[in-house]
């Protein structure tokens, strides 16, 4: 969407347009439901952000101030609602002052068989697609929000960080980490060779 | 450090300095300077260029991964439960593209 069809669409959310509201959920619906999908790691969860995300962005439409692109300011409700709920569901996994500096040495990485040699056809099949599913859902949720908005959204890692309320070196950080940890569950099962379910007796 | 470092000299603490770089690096956002000098030390060094090379496979294959699409009865009831049914769109293709 260009910058005045955006404008004209906020003009016309701020002023109660319904046929606008339709607008903002039919364009954004299904990248807030992949968002929420990857955080929540269930349907059912991810549903309920979807939902929640946009009757928020309704109520709090009237405070939105075009300082960012409406599809980041979607994101950013998204990804609070998803981590508001993860903490509720599992207090201990979600912290909110994590991660930072704690443990470099965890980063070091441990893994160096070069998976890129690799036949495609072994790097894309349905299993290692579920391993890198598996992946994503085992970071911690501050480090999963950064990696699903910039490497998976494509979001600039400026959006990322506005989406998150992130520093621009947050962002950075946290995505490393994030990105060191999946390259090190990737080595790992990709070193084992793709293991090729047999028929036994 | 210097990028003289004899081949098969395995220093950690090198290793872990370039570590910071790699997201720029792999993202081409690092600078010319520090670009040449990961460089060198990927000539030398067998596990800094696995590491890059996979760490920029990883993101790659993350990035080529098919995206979950919004199931139309979860969209059907997102816009009941936002009031919005009248203008559900039958028709509207319900994927929206990446960024």
């Amino acid at each position: 969407m260009s910058r005045i069809d955006e404008a004209e669409l906020v003009a016309r959310l701020k002023a109660g347009d319904q046929a606008a509201y339709a607008q903002l959920v039919e364009e954004n619906a299904a990248r807030i439901y992949r968002l929420a999908l990857r955080m929540m790691g269930n349907e059912t969860d991810a549903e309920d952000v979807l939902q929640e995300t946009f009757l928020s962005a309704f109520k709090a439409i009237d405070s939105f101030e075009e300082r960012s692109s409406l599809s980041t300011w979607l994101y950013r409700i998204a990804t609070n609602a998803a981590l508001m709920r993860l903490r509720r569901n599992e207090p201990e996994q979600v912290s909110v002052d994590e991660p930072i500096e704690r443990d470099d040495g965890d980063l070091l990485p441990r893994q160096f068989f070069d998976f890129c040699c690799l036949p495609e056809a072994d790097l894309l099949r349905d299993e290692a697609r579920a391993e890198m599913e598996r992946a994503i859902e085992e970071l911690p949720a501050t480090l999963r929000s950064v990696f699903i908005l910039r490497d998976i959204e494509g979001l600039s890692t400026e959006e990322t960080a506005n989406a998150l309320d992130l520093s621009i070196s947050a962002v950075k950080s946290r995505l490393m980490r994030a990105r060191l940890k999946l390259r090190e569950r990737l080595s790992a099962y990709f070193s084992h060779g793709p293991v090729i379910p047999e028929t036994r007796e | 450090m210097s990028p003289a470092e004899r081949p098969h000299t395995h220093n950690r603490e090198t290793c872990r300095h370039y570590l910071e770089s790699l997201g720029d690096y792999v993202d081409g956002t690092l600078s010319a300077d520090l670009c040449d000098e990961l460089e060198a030390h990927m000539a030398i060094c067998e596990n800094c260029r696995v590491v890059v090379n996979t760490l920029a496979k990883t993101i790659s294959l993350y990035r080529q991964m098919p995206s979950p699409e919004l199931p139309s009865a979860v969209k059907e009831r997102l816009f009941a439960v936002l009031d919005l049914k009248p203008y559900i769109d039958p028709e509207s293709n319900i994927s929206t593209p990446k960024e």
